[in-house]
């Protein structure tokens, strides 16, 4: 079990990883953020049932230990309503500012910048 | 937000107590807040309940009618069993979109892999709950941001590949139809 609780966590940081890489990596405003959004709840959600998933193996089935774990599933429910929230907030604020997404036709040299 | 209203409320249920209207979404609210009021606190003696019976009553005497805008109960049960079983198919393409995403981050050629692009489509939904919910699902499916969303169903979706914007809106919006009772192919 623990190592099915290492794997699932290994996995979320993976996700996490990942999610800061396509940050850097994505060319625009708007590209950005489908990895910070999406892979970064992707990560939480494998890591929090990870740790979900520990504390109930390890600590026995009592009644606090349940609540513990609830309380993590907790965080990944909010996390996944939340998140797509801001996402779209934010999209929309780029959008109603007048902010162009970037297209393949333009092909601006700045696209390279790592920042 | 507008909120919808019901002409065919049946009126037994509005003259069960003088403001029954009222009276429901406040019990609802207060149920699930003191429900998440003892799962947070764990202790479960005199002090710390009567706490939560007190701030729970404050907090669902000013926001009872923000949280549950509908006034009638009536299939919410099925709803929620529906939406229930939508769920595990909504966490399947999460996760197919998300290793569909993470193969893009670490691909080596990444800006000749994607192609942004706002699409517009319409939904036929009617419902607001069942469009806001389609709303948030498009979003939580990575590669698909939703950018904005209108009234009659006028979406406009921020995507990050053909392959992510392809299957927009098919098959989610069926099923999300079919979770609030509207079935149209």
């Amino acid at each position: 079990m623990t190592i099915v609780c290492i794997l699932l966590i290994t996995a979320g940081i993976f996700f996490f990883f990942a999610g800061a890489v396509g940050v850097i990596r994505f060319p625009d405003f708007y590209s950005r953020l489908h990895p910070a959004g999406m892979i970064d709840s992707m990560g939480l959600l494998l890591s929090m049932s990870g740790l979900a998933l520990y504390v109930l193996s390890h600590g026995g089935l009592t009644g606090a230990n349940i609540l513990t774990a609830i309380k993590i599933i907790l965080i990944v429910i909010f996390v996944y309503i939340t998140s797509p929230t801001a996402t779209h907030a934010i999209v929309d604020a780029g959008i109603r500012a007048g902010l162009a997404p970037w297209t393949k036709k333009i092909k601006e040299k700045s696209d390279d910048d790592p920042h | 937000m507008i909120r919808k209203k019901t002409p065919s409320q049946p009126q037994a249920e509005r003259s069960e107590s003088g403001n029954g209207s009222r009276l429901v979404p406040f019990v609802v609210t207060f149920a699930v807040m003191m429900t998440t009021w003892v799962a947070l606190s764990g202790k479960l003696d005199v002090f710390h309940l009567s706490l939560g019976v007190l701030s729970c009553l404050i907090v669902s005497f000013i926001s009872s009618d923000l949280l549950i805008t509908a006034t009638s109960f009536k299939g919410m049960a099925g709803l929620w069993f529906r939406f229930i079983i939508y769920m595990p198919w909504l966490i399947k393409e999460i996760v197919l979109a998300n290793i569909h995403l993470l193969k893009l981050v670490f691909h080596p050629r990444l800006h000749e892999k994607i192609n942004p692009q706002l699409i517009e489509f319409r939904s036929r939904m009617k419902d607001e709950m069942g469009l806001v919910t389609f709303a948030n699902s498009i979003t939580l499916t990575p590669g698909t941001i939703t950018v904005s969303l209108s009234v009659y169903g006028d979406y406009v979706v921020h995507a990050i590949d053909d392959a992510s914007a392809e299957p927009l809106p098919g098959e989610m919006e069926t099923r999300i139809a079919t979770v609030f009772g509207e079935t149209h192919g």
